[in-house]
């Protein structure tokens, strides 16, 4: 299968961390799977002219295209015209460029948090009118319309995350290449659910800490971060904790908060990313699934039977105090 | 004389968008327009946000430099309080940073930068097969073995840092996550196979051996490892002559920590070294589709002039230094840092070589420092210390991107961001014309370009604007 990738208005983060991927490394994990770039911004040899070319062959249907992965918010501003961003040497705008090459794909594929839902492109007012490929935050519909279908029938497949991880990509061209992903692999919000169906919270480090709501007070503290710093890994899906990140760390494990990077308008939390929003002194979010008055029985009882080690550790930026070693055996 | 205008894009294998305007005569470039076609506008997303929030959001600016615009903002939210952070969280803060920027550098050379020496254009020179096995865009043996070693050595913010890009371990008061012993031996053993790497593949020898190079004659006589055949093309292609820049370089001094910074900052021109001053930094608007009047960052702001108005043709703002344009980045860097070969080539001019030798002498130079790093850390210290902001306040953050001088400007009132300005290395490489005229430094750079007849997407314009390794989202933000 063909790829052609385009980046559209985001950072470029999600390639940089496509090119993280191990074991083996990306050019042959595709390549074993029978997907090759037809272009890619960052990767391919092809500059200017040659890319023109190949854009408008894809355009009158001369050249098929298997998959399209747009990296990157797609910018409706000023007023509707998507001038925000030009495909440079082109005069059009990507916003013009996707709504024409994603109906000739069989797959479209959107990498990242701003190219599904919009993403930290649309912070903070939204100043260039960034939306996602088929959702502007949650609500369907974006650059694309909410009853797109891609030529292979699926709507788009939202691969969020801000950045994403290398393998949550890799995976799922892969899966799309095997033919082995359908409508039923995909979430609510169109995420694959090979991820999408673990939150960050399952295999996170500081559970026993979560357990007993043994908590940090401030950054650089190992306690469990959702009391007071920002941390919403206990709704937010993927399966950070349970894959690992650049070597087999997180965001948890490195001691700040998931901010739900993978969700639609996480870019604005309404309260400061790192401090957990409170009403009388509880917690504003639950965790998912979670009944309200069980979770606060839950939580007065565990606290109230919080360990020492665990109430001194949280507020602590090492472990201060080991497990208690039991005899075993006679 | 024949005259003909070319418009080159989608220009890739920079990071972000890119588009340049060339007017050719008799087979030159005779001038040249840079345009930065996207506009996000972070700045304007800043105001009447949580101060701290600056830690979330700036570092998604960029997936390439995004280490650098985390170690920006906390340095200006630092500044604006008046408080440093705790010294080895420094050290570990500069540690993920320098990591982050050998990886730009290497990702710069291998991927984004020797791939244009495999085209067929160049099929009959020396070096033309072994570019081909080595440098071919996504098949090449040497863009293989680099993108393996950088995944592997950016184990190294996984375990400081959580991941990369876009971690938030990096804060006013240091890092949120103190490494132990183990981390310490993990570290050193990932530093161990980058070496490896280095010495086997790219340098051909050690990285001392490298970044002990003393002349510029000795460093382009380099004739081992994958430097060494770049050496070569570059000599037989004449690099040294192709893209000059204005001769007048910035740093604002990479990897501040508790003894100061470990790579200088200031300015060099033809008179030599000058102390740092960027109160004498200011933002043209004349050419870039923004309203308002030029004014120090500290006191900019971003709005964008929807009708996109000529004379105006980019959304890039035109910093200059006491009214110059200036050339940042890995060799502006170390240059100014003082490294011989660096001075010795600086006294013809910086150039195509130049740019991609100051990147290999600093690949060379970053790992023997991350080795001192991470010897030096200190796992029983506090890597964090507390930082309260003020309700009112300003600060400026100023550090090193792998791509040169990047300086956040915080302004806080009522305990909110009242105001917030990024200056990027590409914004000073890649900015339009000021009220002068004046071409920023790529436009200049391009200027006597050679371009074939039959070109539309001259290669030298290739080769001359990638050396300065654009970061386009970067630029305008």
């Amino acid at each position: 299968m063909n790829i052609l990738w385009l980046q559209s208005a985001g950072c470029g983060g999600c390639t940089m961390s496509l090119l993280c991927a191990e074991t083996p490394g990306l050019f042959d994990l595709l390549g074993d799977a029978g997907l090759h770039f037809l272009w890619h911004p960052a990767l391919s040899e092809q500059s200017g002219g040659e890319v023109r070319a190949l854009l408008a062959d894809i355009e009158t249907g001369e050249q098929p295209l298997d998959i399209l992965c747009v990296e990157g918010s797609i910018l409706t501003g000023p007023r509707g015209t998507g001038r925000f961003q030009m495909l440079s040497g082109t005069g059009r705008s990507l916003l013009d460029w996707v709504t024409s090459l994603a109906p000739r794909a069989q797959h479209v594929v959107a990498v990242g948090t701003c190219a599904t839902y919009g993403g930290m492109t649309a912070a903070g007012g939204n100043p260039a009118g960034a939306t996602g490929l088929q959702y502007d935050g949650h609500e369907p519909g974006g650059a694309l319309p909410a009853d797109f279908r891609a030529r292979g029938g699926l709507p788009v497949i939202n691969v969020a995350g801000c950045p994403t991880h290398p393998d949550w990509v890799t995976e799922t061209l892969l899966m799309l290449a095997a033919d082995d992903l359908g409508a039923a692999s995909l979430d609510s919000l169109g995420r694959p659910l090979f991820y999408a169906e673990s939150l960050v919270h399952h295999a996170c480090p500081k559970n026993e800490f979560y357990e007993y709501k043994a908590s940090a007070e401030k950054p650089g503290q190992i306690g469990c971060m959702m009391e007071h710093l920002g941390c919403v890994g206990t709704q937010a899906v993927g399966d950070c904790n349970i894959r690992g990140w650049n070597g087999g760390s997180s965001c948890t494990r490195a001691g700040y908060a998931c901010i739900n990077c993978t969700a639609p308008e996480f870019e604005e939390p309404h309260h400061p990313f790192s401090q957990t929003p409170k009403l009388a002194g509880i917690p504003v979010g639950l965790p998912s699934d979670m009944p309200k008055a069980w979770f606060m029985a839950l939580a007065s009882l565990s606290k109230a039977a919080t360990p020492r080690r665990l109430s001194e550790n949280a507020v602590a930026d090492r472990i201060e105090v080991p497990p208690t070693i039991r005899k075993t055996g006679k | 004389m024949t005259t003909r205008s070319l418009l080159v894009g989608p220009f890739n294998r920079v990071e972000g968008d890119l588009e340049i305007r060339l007017d050719v005569k008799d087979g030159r470039v005779a001038g040249a327009r840079a345009n930065s076609p996207m506009f996000r506008g972070f700045e304007a997303m800043m105001p009447g946000k949580d101060p701290m929030d600056a830690l979330t959001i700036t570092p998604r600016i960029c997936g390439i430099c995004s280490i650098s615009q985390s170690s920006a903002a906390a340095a200006a939210l630092g500044d604006a309080a008046g408080r440093a952070p705790a010294p080895q969280g420094a050290l570990a803060a500069a540690i993920m940073h320098g990591i982050e920027n050998l990886c730009d550098h290497l990702t710069h050379f291998n991927l984004f930068f020797c791939a244009d020496f495999a085209r067929p254009a160049y099929a009959g020179r020396p070096w033309h097969d072994r570019a081909v096995t080595r440098f071919t865009a996504m098949e090449g043996s040497a863009l293989r073995a680099c993108v393996e070693a950088r995944a592997q050595i950016l184990h190294i913010v996984g375990l400081l840092g959580g991941k990369w890009p876009h971690t938030l371990a990096i804060q006013p008061g240091g890092v949120t996550r103190a490494p132990g012993p183990r981390d310490r031996i993990r570290m050193k053993s990932t530093l161990a196979a980058f070496r490896r790497y280095l010495e086997g593949t790219l340098f051909g020898a050690s990285p001392e051996a490298f970044a002990g190079l003393d002349t510029g004659a000795a460093l382009c006589a380099w004739d081992k490892g994958d430097a060494g055949l770049f050496m070569e093309i570059a000599a037989d292609l004449d690099l040294a002559a192709l893209g000059p820049g204005p001769g007048r370089y910035l740093s604002f001094g990479a990897y501040p920590m508790a003894d100061g910074r470990a790579m200088a900052a200031g300015t060099w021109d033809a008179h030599g070294l000058h102390p740092l001053d960027t109160a004498a930094i200011r933002e043209d608007l004349s050419h870039a589709w923004m309203l308002g009047e030029t004014a120090h960052p500290a006191q900019g702001r971003t709005v964008p002039d929807e009708d996109m108005t000529a004379p105006a043709y980019s959304w890039c703002k035109a910093p200059r230094l006491a009214g110059r344009t200036m050339e940042t980045g890995a060799f502006a860097r170390q240059v100014i840092d003082g490294h011989p070969a660096a001075r010795d080539l600086a006294a013809t001019g910086s150039s195509v070589l130049a740019r991609v030798a100051g990147r290999l002498l600093e690949i060379a130079r970053t790992q023997c420092m991350l080795e001192q790093w991470v010897a030096a850390l200190d796992t029983g210290a506090r890597f964090m210390d507390d930082v309260v902001l003020p309700p009112e306040g300003s600060g400026e953050g100023l550090v090193e991107a792998a791509r040169g001088a990047l300086g956040h400007w915080i302004r806080i009132e009522q305990g909110r961001i009242a105001g917030y300005q990024i200056v990027a290395p590409t914004t000073w490489n890649f900015s339009p014309r000021d009220a002068n005229g004046t071409p920023g430094p790529v436009e200049a750079a391009l200027e006597g370009a050679p371009v074939g007849a039959q070109e539309d997407t001259p290669l030298s314009v290739q080769h001359i604007v990638r050396s300065f390794d654009p970061c386009m989202v970067c630029t305008v933000h």
